[in-house]
This record gives structure tokens, sequence and C-alpha cells, in this order.
């Protein structure tokens, strides 16, 4: 390397040029490759890299593939390739579903109930973050570290142990079996993490906007209102998807807290019917579980850049 | 700047009465009621430390303690595993933003798709007869006859569907953290004659180790504390084989309705998350931490 003149050493050798190399004597080539080592080894390192990557992520293309296949075939061959086409697996989306004796409630009303719940969930959600937030971003009061470091004490707490204590909870509060306590367990969940979320758009934008509003003579409620909440649109997007996601996919406190069947949604349904038509009718399950993935694949088709630019993790479970 | 405490507290008025009513009485009502039998009359009887004597002396506690050991080691090295290579996959070995991005995409998937969905898609997977997935893979290798997944390997199929899901927050943060590695670095050493494997190894590692770490005491701390994917794919079986510590205390209150119990049991878990939370405060410190919190 240290002989080589400066030129030599960044200059990306043609892809021909190293392929004619290796048929010189041994030595030379030895110190060619050091040399056009960036290339050659990235080029073949991709495709390699590229076939290992396919290859773990099999079952999860696989599986979203099947889910949308077999929900339109009567007939699988190895439950991977469709081979007659049916529309008798979506037969729910007009009549109940039979299971021996058993009716079940039609699909629409247990549909609107996920529904209201997720869009519940994403306007209170976003309504609480955004305040809380703009206050922990701009406000100097006492406590608010004590806050924040509360919450991300809380946030250690196990979803169990809180589960058994706010069964308890709604009880008292006779909101047991209501959508409406399942509700607000939700927000009340998620609000630390989408504050801490909607607190960082908020240090991001400069306190001089905020400044020269209240020079202008408005007072906090409409600098809020008029200045802070248009820049903050992004943080507001990024908090209303994942909300209306979590909330249109809840299953656990819906499961646990609601016992008339009235009252349920998609999530308890489809497990449900997972437990009565398991081995027995796969292409009525992915039909079920097909029509409840549709808001879910449009917010994935639409936002997709937009959430790989962002991190996000674990929720309480 | 100060301000005064009627405008905080329109601010924060509704958070911290969600949180203080969802949130924090429901952890003090939890530490009370272990001391409690309370069971599905929800009356409060004290029993002093009946409830943790109880299940000291159970041999099925020392059961879901091995069980939950292995469940969490294997999930951990599986999913931050895959999270590691996809990362350095999709941002030091690939070129094409395209390719990278779409990868990325498929692993963040499941994180979108409704529970109940994604633990239907592992039962197709598993299917133990010749429809399912793996046992198509199986006998297009030769293998005639199908596999019982759920009853012969109900371990692998919890830490599989996990795995899967766990994968991407890792992924996302390393990505990222590989990312923003400057340039300068892996190209000098490219210029030395350092080949990927050595790259790897003196540069990418030691510089995201912060985020390593990071990665495995979250994770770790969140798959003590997730169930509900076991609770749908195997509900603990066969003959509690599945079933992990908080899935136990999740039976214990909501199968059986012993609140007391449940709720002792899941303080287990509560002292573990402080612990957990000590030891990220110490090496992180609060700031970092709390900045680390947003990327959550």
């Amino acid at each position: 390397m240290k002989g080589q003149t400066p030129r030599g050493a960044t200059q990306v050798i043609p892809k021909r040029a190293i392929y004619s190399l290796k048929r010189k004597k041994k030595k030379e080539r030895r110190a060619q490759e050091v040399r056009g080592e960036a290339v050659t080894f990235s080029r073949r390192n991709e495709i390699i890299s590229t076939i290992i990557m396919t290859i773990i992520s099999i079952p999860i293309f696989l599986s979203y593939l099947w889910l949308f296949l077999s929900s339109f075939s009567a007939k699988m061959w190895h439950g991977l390739i469709p081979l007659k086409f049916t529309l008798h697996n979506w037969r729910f989306l007009w009549q109940p579903i039979k299971f021996g004796a058993v009716m079940h409630t039609s699909i629409w009303p247990i549909t609107l109930n996920t529904l209201l719940l997720a869009l519940a969930v994403t306007i209170s959600e976003v309504l609480v973050s955004t305040l809380s937030g703009y206050a922990l971003s701009r406000f100097r009061f006492k406590g608010r570290v004590m806050i924040q470091g509360m919450t991300m004490l809380l946030h250690a707490f196990p979803g169990v142990a809180l589960l058994i204590a706010i069964y308890y909870v709604l009880y008292t509060m006779r909101l047991l079996d209501t959508l409406w306590g399942v509700m607000l367990v939700k927000i009340s969940l998620e609000i630390p993490m989408s504050t801490n979320i909607i607190k960082g758009f908020f240090d991001n934008i400069p306190w001089d906007i905020e400044w020269s509003s209240f020079v202008d003579g408005c007072n906090r409620w409409q600098t809020w209102r008029y200045v802070i909440l248009p820049l903050l649109k992004p943080g507001i997007a990024a908090i209303s998807l994942f909300s209306f996601l979590s909330g249109w996919g809840e299953f656990l406190y819906i499961y646990t807290f609601i016992f008339t069947s009235k009252k349920q949604t998609l999530a308890t349904f489809l497990n449900s019917l997972i437990g009565e038509f398991k081995f027995v009718d796969y292409g009525l399950l992915s039909a079920v579980a097909t029509f409840y993935m549709i808001p879910t694949l449009l917010f994935f088709i639409f936002t997709q850049k937009a959430l790989l630019q962002m991190s996000f993790g674990g929720r309480k479970a | 700047m100060e301000v005064k405490t009627s405008s905080v507290m329109g601010f924060l008025g509704p958070f911290l009465i969600l949180v203080l009513a969802f949130y924090f009485i429901p952890v003090i009502l939890t530490v009370i009621l272990s001391f409690t039998s309370m069971d599905y009359k929800l009356s409060w009887d004290f029993t002093g430390f009946t409830n943790f004597e109880h299940f000291l002396t159970q041999s099925l506690t020392y059961k879901v303690l091995l069980t939950t050991f292995v469940y969490v080691a294997l999930t951990l090295i599986f999913n931050v595993g895959i999270a590691f290579l996809l990362a350095l996959m999709t941002t030091y070995f690939t070129t094409h933003e395209n390719t990278a991005m779409f990868f990325r995409a498929i692993w963040l998937l499941p994180r979108l798709t409704p529970v109940v969905v994604y633990c239907l898609l592992w039962m197709w997977i598993f299917e133990p007869t010749q429809y399912g997935l793996f046992n198509t893979i199986l006998s297009l290798f030769g293998k005639s006859s199908s596999i019982d997944w759920f009853s012969s390997y109900p371990m692998g199929v919890i830490v599989f569907a996990n795995g899967f899901i766990g994968a991407s927050f890792g992924m996302v943060t390393f990505s990222s953290a590989i990312k923003s590695i400057s340039r300068d670095y892996i190209w000098s050493a490219q210029v030395d004659g350092a080949g990927d494997w050595q790259i790897i190894k003196r540069i990418i590692i030691p510089m995201i180790k912060w985020e390593i770490m990071y990665i495995f005491i979250w994770q770790t701390l969140s798959l003590l504390n997730s169930y509900v994917y076991i609770l749908i794919l195997t509900d603990g079986g066969p003959l509690h084989e599945t079933e992990v510590w908080s899935l136990y205390a999740y039976h214990k209150a909501f199968k059986y309705m012993e609140f007391g119990n449940g709720a002792a049991l899941s303080l287990f878990l509560v002292i573990i998350g402080i612990i957990f939370t000590f030891i990220s405060w110490k090496i992180f410190g609060f700031r970092k931490m709390m900045g680390q919190e947003v990327s959550r």
C-alpha cells in the first residue's frame, strides 16, 4: 500500500479490469485485490446479503401473501398456490357466520365498534399529548423533571400487574364491560409515550417563533393553536397513525375487560373464530383477517416512506 | 420561564388525570393487592405474605421460572441477532437504497398488523398438516411426514413469533446508528486494506455499542412482560410448557380469578423492571435516557 500513488489508492477499478487482473501473476493480483477490495467484495457481498435477507424474510413475505391468496381460493396446493377462485370465503360480508348451531353476530356492528374505538383513541390521544407535550417542552415549572422521570419508571411497570389493578379501578368506576373503559385505559397507557414523541417535535420548534407571536399580542392558547400546531403537523400525523393502528388492533384489553359479545371488536371476533375454525376452514379465517387488515395495509402503503424515517418500538402489552 | 400554575394545569391536566387514574393508582393498588386474597368477589381480605409463601412452595413456579428464562434468552438472541444482521445488510452491504427500503418495510409490517392476524399467520406457518409453510418447505427437501410443531416444539413457535415481530425495533435503531457513522472511517479502513469482517468487528460494532446495549436492556424488559402472542398462540400449553411468568400471572388473575395471587406474581416482574431501569439509568444517565425515550 505504502509504495502506491495517492491516486491509485482511491481510484475505483472497473469490473472488467479486475477480472483480467485475476489471470495475472499471483503476487500482482494480491496487490491489486488489496487496492480494489472495496469494489469487488461489496458487489459480491451485496448479492449474498440480498439472498440471506430474502431467506430470513420468507416467513413474513409468504405468510402475508398466503393470507391474501387463500381468502379468494377454494383450494390451495400445499397451502401456497391457489387452485380455484371463489368468493365463498367472503360470505361473512352479507350473512352471519354459522358454526354448528351457533350463529355469530353480523360483522358490520363489530367493525363499527372497532372503528369507533380506534377513532376515539386517536382523537383523544392527539389532543392530550399535544397539550402535555407543549407544557413539558416549554414551561419551566416545579416537578417537570419529576413527571418525566415518573413516566419513565412507570413504563418499566409490567403490563400484567397494571391489568389486574386496572380491572379493579374499572370495576369501581362502573366501566367494566364498556368500550369507554377500554378506550380510557388504552389512552392512559399510551400517552406517556406519545407525549414524549410530541415533546421532541416541540423541542425542535425554535423559541423565537413563539416570542414573536407573543410580541404580536397572542396569548399562550392562541400561540399554541395558531402558531405552534400548524408547525407540528408531522408529529401529529405520526401519533395519529400509531394510535389509530394500535386502537384498531387492540386485543388484550377487550379480551379481558369486555364480556358481552355485542361489544366485541374485530380482534376478539377473529380470535373466537380462530378457536372454532382452526384447521377446518382457513379460507374463512383468512378472508376475515384480510378484511381486518385493510386499514393497516392502506396506512402501510401510503406512509411507508415516512414510517421508515422514524423509529419506534415496543408498546405496552 | 416561570408560568402560572393554572396555565400549567390547563395544559397538563388531562394527562395527569389519566396517568393518575390508570397508571399511578394501579401501580400502588398492585402492591396492596398482592397482600390480599382478592378473588372474583373483589373483596379486600388481607392475608399478609400468604400469596408469596404459596407459590414458593409450588413446583410449577420453578418450572415457569425456567421457561421464562429459556424463552427470554432464546428470543433475545434471535431477535437482536436478526436485527443486527438486517441493519448491517440494509445499510452497509446494500448500495441500492430501494432494496434496503423494501426489506425494512417488510420487517415493519408485523408491527402494524393487528395482534390476532399476526398470530393467525404463525398458526398457518406452523400448521401441523402438510398445508403449513414449514411443513411444505420440509416436504420440498424430501421429508414426507409432517411435524406437529405446536405439540413438539411449542417453545420454538413462540420464540419465532416473538422474534420476528421484535426484530424491527432493533433493526430501525441499529440502521440509523450505522448510518450516522461517518463514512470516512470506513473508507480509510478500506484504503488500509481492511476486509468487511474487520470493518464490522473493529469499527461498526464498537461505534454502535451503546445502541446494542440499549436494545438488549429494552428487549429483555419487554420480553419479560410480553405474553399476548403466547396467550393467543399456545395459551401456555401444552402442559405449561410455554407458560412464562407474565402469562402465569395473567392466568392466575383472569382465568382462575385469583387477583391477589396474580398481583403477587406480577410484583416479581415489577422488581425486575425497577432493577433494569436502575441499571440503564446508571449506564446511560438520566438525560440520555430521556432522549432515548423519544426514539422508542
